[in-house]
């Protein structure tokens, strides 16, 4: 079965009324999984066995009626480690990798009984807007095979947008979550910084990175946040703030929000198309009786070049770890110890992995640092600085989630430049720390446009208040992929 | 700024700090592929910081501690520990000699 007319509810009460079982919903989403899988490569590995005796055990100890998330079967980005079920980054490096421990936010995916069916593609390391950097396979989407789904969790927005799950989880570390959500036409949340538990999650730039939710509506990106949401022992970043019931304040009134607009955000950058699909949704916002003003934040535009300074130094420390020696990829025919770091480094990494190893070990060499690095750490400070300016006045922050929708599949992958300017408009965001969601908001020629929600530090409930009253009056969330079936 | 932002010698400096090895052809393409994102950050020299602080973490905690207590792994986390390993031997990971062994000259 597809999930294009169930949510997160109508399927607990199903479970609940017993209607269906855990075990025949793991079963029938796992039959239609890999026949659509055929058509857009979301998945990289299945967890077929696995995924069935787990529901099986869940049926044999009933679903509990309090938990909207049991029985439900999620789709994990191949990042965040599952014990016993390989787990690769979607690198050569870690084809073999079978973890021995569960990310924090797998321990509670279980413990809450849901069902994990598979590992979805994404980026190598979670480097990349398309998820053409993978080392196994070409996602396609959806809406239209010959583009990419975005990245670099273009597996999970897949997943979730073609059918075949209704929840998987990403990670975002510069709109990795965000931007393959607005190119697929779904509900995608970057949390707070420090809002979710990063223990488990293959290290990126460590400062920016966030697990967060992908699904197809927002109630049930609520329902998803709250679960993974908490301060963990494991990682001495996450919050100790108490964690609200984030699907609380979903009630469609809005009447008295106070919206920013920032004008960098509509510039001459962002596809025209999708400034008139953002231009509706504030009008919508409007009727929903919120207030919408324009704003400025200067220093967004330096973002991507801090970014890519910041986050590449904080990869190129993070990646020294793969040596060849206690897990991962070794290179063959090694004659000594430093043979079997550089040969193993230099052919198990793909290309865009290596340059931003390289730009984060240039970016911190002597002689560069202060240029680069220090400089770009100066930057993040004003760029934070600007939103909290916005904040004293305003309760959020809307605009678009990238310049433009999905592009063709191998448009854009052999020009670094160009592809690290999709994230012009969500990398600020992560250099804030600020939680950010994408929303479906219409279409530009066929293809979904996201609308991009910012909000204050650990104030995600605005954002799902927002969001939730925006999908209320509209019914961009409802369309669905024509993926050859009867939809 | 330098004229030239990085060139081919540099590069391979730095691919030597990051442990990692290009072909000529490769060297190539990662000089000019660097060289167009390095110019692309040096528009950050146009920004005035004189006087703002480094933001190096966003987290809203300061040092976050807890008692250092081992925790003893059973023997079938040791076996799924090593399963990941490359090359073992009797229960430990196996590395080739740190000094080349393959005798002068090869």
């Amino acid at each position: 079965m597809d999930f294009f007319n169930q949510d997160l509810t109508s399927l607990h009460a199903d479970l609940v009324n017993k209607k269906i079982s855990a075990a025949e919903l793991a079963q029938a989403t796992l039959a239609n999984l890999k026949q659509t899988d055929a058509k857009v490569d979301a998945f990289l590995n299945l967890n077929e066995d696995a995924a069935l005796k787990a529901a099986q055990a869940i049926d044999a100890k009933g679903i509990n009626p309090a938990n909207v998330l049991a029985g439900i079967p999620v789709g994990v980005k191949d990042n965040i480690v599952t014990k016993g079920l390989t787990t690769t980054a979607a690198s050569k490096m870690l084809e073999n990798f079978v973890p021995v421990y569960d990310a924090t936010v797998v321990e509670k995916m279980l413990a809450n009984d849901m069902v994990i069916v598979g590992k979805t593609n994404m980026d190598e390391f979670a480097m990349g807007g398309s998820t053409e950097n993978s080392a196994f396979k070409v996602t396609k989407n959806p809406w239209d095979v010959s583009r990419v789904p975005g990245g670099s969790s273009g597996g999970s927005a897949v997943a979730v947008a073609a059918g075949q799950v209704p929840v998987a989880f990403g990670s975002d570390t510069g709109g990795s979550i965000r931007q393959p959500a607005s190119f697929n036409g779904i509900v995608g949340m970057k949390p707070t910084y420090g809002r979710v538990s990063r223990w488990g999650l293959i290290a990126f730039g460590s400062s920016l990175d966030q697990i967060g939710p992908m699904t197809r509506t927002v109630k049930d990106n609520a329902a998803a946040l709250n679960l993974i949401a908490g301060n963990d022992v494991n990682d001495g970043t996450s919050s100790k703030r108490e964690v609200p019931d984030f699907t609380a304040g979903l009630t469609g009134d809005i009447k008295g929000m106070k919206i920013a607009l920032p004008k960098e955000y509509m510039g001459d950058g962002i596809d025209p198309k999708v400034r008139d699909v953002i231009q509706a949704a504030v009008k919508q916002f409007e009727d929903l009786g919120a207030t919408v003003e324009e704003v400025s934040l200067p220093n967004s535009r330096y973002g991507v070049s801090a970014y890519y300074i910041i986050a590449s130094s904080e990869a190129s420390s993070n990646l020294q770890r793969f040596d060849g020696i206690r897990y991962g990829f070794r290179a063959q025919d090694v004659k000594n110890l430093e043979d079997v770091y550089v040969r193993s480094r230099s052919e198990g990494f793909g290309d865009e992995v290596k340059r931003r190893i390289m730009l984060g070990t240039f970016s911190l060499s002597a002689g560069y640092y202060d240029a680069y690095f220090h400089k770009a750490g100066q930057v993040r400070t004003m760029i934070i600085n600007d939103f909290n300016k916005v904040f004293e006045d305003y309760d959020l922050i809307i605009g678009p989630t990238a310049p433009t929708p999905a592009f063709k599949i191998g448009d854009e992958i052999s020009d670094p430049v160009t592809m690290y300017m999709n994230d012009v408009l969500t990398i600020p965001v992560n250099l804030a720390g600020l939680p950010g969601m994408s929303i479906p908001a219409g279409f530009a020629d066929g293809m979904p446009v996201g609308l991009q929600l910012i909000g204050k530090s650990f104030d995600e409930s605005t954002l799902y208040k927002a969001g939730y009253a925006f999908e209320q009056a509209t019914d961009f969330h409802q369309a669905t992929p024509d993926l050859g079936g009867a939809h | 700024m330098a004229e030239e932002r990085i060139n081919a010698e540099q590069v391979k400096h730095v691919a030597e700090l990051a442990k990692l090895e290009f072909t000529p052809d490769q060297l190539a393409t990662f000089t000019g592929q660097l060289e167009k994102i390095i110019g692309m950050f040096e528009e950050l020299s146009t920004v005035d910081t004189t006087g703002v602080p480094v933001t190096s973490q966003v987290n809203d905690r300061r040092n976050a501690l807890r008692e250092d207590v081992a925790v003893k792994s059973d023997e079938s986390e040791r076996k799924a520990l090593l399963a990941n390993a490359p090359e073992t031997a009797n229960g430990l990971i196996k590395v080739p000699a740190i000094i080349d062994e393959s005798g002068d000259g090869e």
